[in-house]
């Protein structure tokens, strides 16, 4: 039975090949994300072993809501008394974003872009030309800034740091220890201590952090002991190894993203490949009904017929995951040094392995997948009875009521698991309620395949060989069905973030136009490293006072501990010009001016908190002491704010006291253009500030979810391309399948090229079938989300009718491109031996 | 005619120096045992396979020597063919399956043409059926009714007899023999039952790739005994 098993493995090569192609990218992508993770984890780890070699221990203020507090000069004098320290040396950190020769701020992969204060004689630098800063207007740059800004020593450098843009002297270029530009792609700029003081952290006199080195003899943990006893409860001492581990793991926690990503990848590409997989084995058994029925007759049990199918998933599983894991290897090496040196960065990637994990989930995941999808075509074999050896081949068509209601069923559990994990916030039940969906959907597609692949195929039938092409892809409900579902699935999923993130689009417009009352908008680039754009109250001023303005409300957010739970809170300087230009309706209490001590609260808030006019709150902000509020109005539950409003006084103790947005209203009658030129010039000094006008700043806010779907339709144009070698395969056996009709065809007259149109329809009906089944399920995928999401303010539904129509089209093209191979085997086959063919 | 497979030593002479005319509008039939060569003889005939030496014409054209598109263009237009077996495309209907070489060449149905083919054969009530709700007979007559359609030059038929009961088999040659004498329709036919070929105006009598022998007007009977006599010269059974 082995023996036969494996012979017939070995004389269908090429079909089992395009199968097992669905989960060697499916165990690639789960073997390169164990691979690449490893790899950077031990290349970060190395990384920030050697930055704090120099380190002992380091000291840092606890943290005061969500930012780190500033440690003062005098607990550097402290930590100098202690017993065992050789040296104690007050750092400076912050955000310091360069402007580049041609006038733009300089932007990295992700790499922060830091300011520091300039030590002499740091042993971590490398001075590479000229000197450190020791005025105040000079400044040392890293070697990574200076080779990608093309500065040199003696050039003028611009800073944008909590200050507006100021010009600096570079005198000095450093590069690190080994020879590297940058640590990771970083750009740094080195400022005198009081310098850095004041631009990074808004005060002299105060350090981020204090880096203490011990003196001979005394261990690490040992001096953090006695630096801890010394300082007390205020301040955090960690040593330099655990620093280090501290800064990797978190770094590994950044990148579990990239894991996610690619075992996404994996997870789809998988999910397809059952749908290929299953088809292939129900094809083959089918096609081998009397080969099987005859090893029945001559009297092997059913167990082993069955056996011979499992076994041979077995092997293709085998060899796919053998390559997958090679091949996910390669790719897991690839993108590492791909991240190694994105943007210019200089991590040194320590050597690629392949982890233990990597081996055992790609031969899991590769042989579970493919024995789970070649279990339904298995049993189908051992039900084979031996007298089916006699019969002629046509078995006829199986009934549907079976598949069709556990279709209905699972698509009902599906459906459930959705509307439970959308009420219960659960991811996993969702994305497995989404999944279940697939299946349900996938076991019902057959009863539709019926009148759809008519009416689609109707389109492609105006000459004979589109009506024979049309008829075959009618003639097999559910190979056509299973084929088109594989594609239904990439095409669904990309239908339905487009029809959320569409919807989005027109909530949020809609909200725009007829909810906000701002004419301008001012608003600073996010940035990604920390650093976001800010500007100083002062600005506010000046605006207020710009001829055509009616009134202007500034706006800074930032975290803070209400109650000691942790929230996102804004301060703004203008209540009144807040109301008037969000609209906001009072729930409770007066919507006016705040006092230092009140806060503004909306609806929901105050219902989840059971808050009241005159309730009172602890609020403990980023710098300052904690401070008890009391609730001065409620406002009306609105889409377009909620959450706790603070008077303009807190302003000063966020942990970045300035100022992140403004909204300006302008004078009625007055032309929004002419004040948003009077106000632009403001910001001159700021290019990481824009002024927009409403429209302009919808559309920039939406413009996001174009990257985002961007970056979905490439990932799940994965999942089309393992459609597309599903439906190469079903076209290849029905080739086979067909050779002796294809043969009777070419005898009666029919040329090479109208074959290969035949099948060429075939080819596209199926997928445009699955297109079309996709871009439904994906709209409802789509719709039951917004419908869900209500709440969280997307309250239109809008469909991307030019998207869903390109992706039809898509479908099409991929129809066209399927059909390739197999109509050239089609139109190649000999007549006489077709016709002759058994 | 020659015809031989493979090369050297392993050569296997299929057609051994076959001349032979078919009459227009005659029913020609072909006999031989197994192995005579009577199926490659019509294979080389209608351009489904090639000659090793020799020329075959239909017609006007010279079919030796023509390319796969001269071939298919052949077989469309001027050959009609009815097989043993696997004649239909079970995806269409019977009117679909005769109309099919029509509608691969793009040619317009003559509709009188196809009632009085359709009515010889008897199919009117059968037209919308798939192959698969048809009699086997029913099948060969419609297998017939397309290979006539088109008025092709001459109408191949491989055995078509040989997988029908013998009533089937019979309306089917009596379909064949109407043909070729109220239409003028040019046939051969392929066979190996001395019954069927006593329907045809002509039976050639093949043996190790030679024409050995052949009837005018043949009955049942005389081809039986020029078959026998057939078997006991060449020694087969």
């Amino acid at each position: 039975m082995l023996r036969a098993t494996l012979k017939s493995l070995l004389s269908r090569k090429i079909r089992l090949v395009l199968s097992a192609l669905a989960v060697v990218l499916g165990v690639m992508f789960v073997a390169g994300s164990f691979v690449l993770t490893d790899t950077l984890d031990r290349s970060f780890s190395n990384l920030f072993s050697n930055i704090y070699s120099g380190t002992d221990v380091s000291v840092t203020a606890k943290a005061k809501a969500n930012a780190a507090g500033t440690v003062p000069a005098s607990v550097v004098d402290e930590v100098r008394g202690v017993d065992g320290v050789a040296k104690a040396q007050g750092q400076v950190n912050g955000s310091a974003r360069p402007i580049g020769k041609n006038g733009k701020v300089m932007t990295t992969a992700g790499a922060p872009r830091l300011g520091a204060s300039w030590v002499d004689g740091d042993s971590q630098l490398e001075m590479r030309d000229g000197t450190g800063p020791k005025a105040d207007n000079e400044v040392a740059i890293g070697a990574f800034l200076a080779s990608t800004g093309g500065f040199k020593v003696g050039d003028d450098i611009e800073l944008i740091t909590l200050q507006p843009k100021q010009k600096f002297k570079v005198v000095g270029i450093y590069g690190f220890p080994g020879g590297r530009d940058s640590l990771g792609g970083e750009l740094i700029t080195s400022f005198t201590e009081p310098v850095a003081q004041q631009l990074m952290l808004g005060e002299k006199g105060v350090y981020t952090d204090i880096n203490v080195t011990a003196a001979g003899g005394v261990a690490q943990d040992q001096l953090r002991d006695r630096v801890s006893a010394k300082l007390g409860s205020d301040y955090e001492a960690k040593t330099g190894a655990q620093l280090a581990k501290d800064q990797a793991d978190q770094i590994a926690e950044g990148l579990k993203f990239f894991n996610y990503i690619l075992l996404a990848f994996a997870g789809i590409a998988l999910f397809v490949g059952i749908f290929i997989i299953l088809n292939t084995f129900s094809i083959i058994v089918a096609q081998r009904t009397r080969e099987l029925a005859l090893l029945r007759s001559m009297g092997a049990s059913r167990g082993q017929v069955m056996g011979s199918v499992v076994l041979e998933a077995f092997v293709i599983g085998l060899i796919a995951s053998v390559v997958g894991l090679g091949a996910g290897y390669g790719v897991g090496a690839l993108l590492a040094n791909f991240f190694a040196t994105f943007g210019g960065g200089s991590l040194q990637l320590a050597s690629v392995q392949l982890p233990l994990s990597a081996v055992i989930s790609s031969f899991s995941v590769g042989l579970v997948v493919t024995m789970v999808a070649a279990v339904m075509p298995a049993l189908r074999a051992s039900r084979i009875a031996p007298v089916a050896a006699m019969r002629e081949a046509a078995t006829p068509d199986r009934p549907l009521t079976r598949p069709t209601v556990a279709g209905a069923v699972i698509l009902a559990a599906g459906g459930a698991a959705m509307a439970f994990g959308f009420t219960n916030q659960s991811l996993a039940l969702i994305f497995g309620g989404v999944m279940a969906a697939f299946v349900g959907v996938a076991l019902l597609t057959p009863l539709v395949s019926k009148p759809m692949v008519s009416l689609i195929g109707r389109l492609l039938s105006w000459s004979m060989p589109g009506v024979l092409g049309r008829r075959n892809s009618a003639r097999n409900p559910r190979r056509t069905a299973i084929t088109a579902a594989a594609l239904m699935v990439g095409i669904a999923l990309i239908t339905g973030v487009s029809v959320v993130l569409t919807s989005a689009t027109a909530s949020i417009t809609k909200l725009s136009d007829t909810q906000i009352k701002s004419d301008l908008i001012i608003a600073g680039e996010q940035a990604n490293d920390g650093g976001s754009a800010t500007f100083t109250t002062d600005v506010l001023d000046r605006m207020k006072s710009t001829s055509g303005v009616k009134s202007v409300v500034g706006w800074a957010n930032d975290g803070a501990l209400i109650n000691d739970e942790q929230y996102w809170v804004a301060a703004v300087t203008d209540v009144d010009a807040m109301r008037e230009q969000f609209g906001l309706q009072t729930k409770s209490g007066t919507i006016a001016p705040l006092r230092e001590d009140q806060v503004g609260v909306s609806e929901e808030r105050a219902t989840e908190k059971n808050l009241s006019v005159s309730s009172t709150m602890k609020v403990q902000l980023s710098r300052g002491e904690p401070k008890t509020y009391t609730v001065a109005f409620i406002w009306a539950k609105t889409p377009v704010m909620q959450g706790v409003v603070l008077p303009s006084d807190a302003i000063k103790n966020l942990r970045i006291p300035q100022l992140g947005n403004a909204f300006v209203q302008v004078v009625p009658g007055q032309s929004v253009v002419d004040v948003q030129k009077r106000i632009e010039p403001l910001f001159a000094d700021n290019p990481e500030i824009s002024v927009q006008d409403r429209s302009a700043f919808t559309k920039q806010q939406t413009s996001q979810f174009d990257t985002v779907l961007l970056m979905i339709q490439i990932l799940l144009a994965l999942a089309i391309l393992i459609a597309v070698l599903g439906v190469i395969n079903t076209l290849a056996l029905s080739v086979i399948e067909r050779t002796r009709e294809l043969g009777l065809l070419r005898a009666i007259g029919m040329k090479r090229a109208q074959v290969m149109r035949m099948i060429t329809v075939e080819s596209i009906v199926i997928s445009v079938f699955g297109a079309v089944l996709g871009l439904a399920v994906g709209s409802a995928l789509g719709v039951a989300t917004v419908a869900a999401l209500k709440d969280q303010g997307i309250t239109e539904f809008a469909f991307p009718w030019l998207q869903m129509g390109q992706y039809l089209v898509v479908a099409a093209v991929v129809g066209v491109i399927a059909a390739i191979l197999p109509a050239i085997r089609a139109a190649r086959l000999n007549v006489l031996d077709a016709i002759a063919y058994e | 005619m020659w015809k031989s497979y493979g090369s050297g030593d392993a050569a296997v002479t299929a057609l051994a120096g076959v001349s032979v005319e078919f009459e227009r509008e005659h029913f020609t039939a072909i006999m031989g045992p197994s192995g005579s060569g009577k199926s490659t003889l019509m294979h080389c005939l209608a351009g489904l396979d090639d000659v090793t030496d020799g020329e075959v014409w239909i017609g006007d054209t010279k079919v030796t020597g023509l390319n796969d598109k001269g071939l298919t263009e052949l077989r469309r237009d001027q050959v009609g063919f009815v097989f043993q077996q696997f004649n239909l495309l079970p995806t269409l209907t019977a009117e679909e399956n005769i109309t099919l070489p029509l509608a691969i060449g793009g040619r317009k149905v003559d509709r009188a043409w196809f009632d009085t083919v359709i009515d010889t054969v008897g199919l009117r009530d059968r037209l919308t059926h798939r192959p698969t709700q048809l009699s086997g007979g029913q099948q060969q007559r419609v297998a017939c009714a397309r290979a006539l359609v088109s008025r092709p030059e001459v109408v191949f038929a491989d055995e078509p007899t040989g997988n029908l009961d013998s009533k089937s088999g019979a309306e089917v040659l009596g379909f064949l023999q109407k043909s070729a004498r109220e239409f003028g329709q040019t046939i051969v036919m392929v066979t190996h039952d001395p019954n069927a070929a006593s329907y045809a105006d002509r039976v050639i009598f093949l043996a190790d790739g030679k024409i050995v022998n052949e009837i005018l007007d043949p009955t049942a009977d005389a081809v039986l005994e020029t078959m026998k006599h057939l078997d006991t010269a060449v020694g087969v059974s």
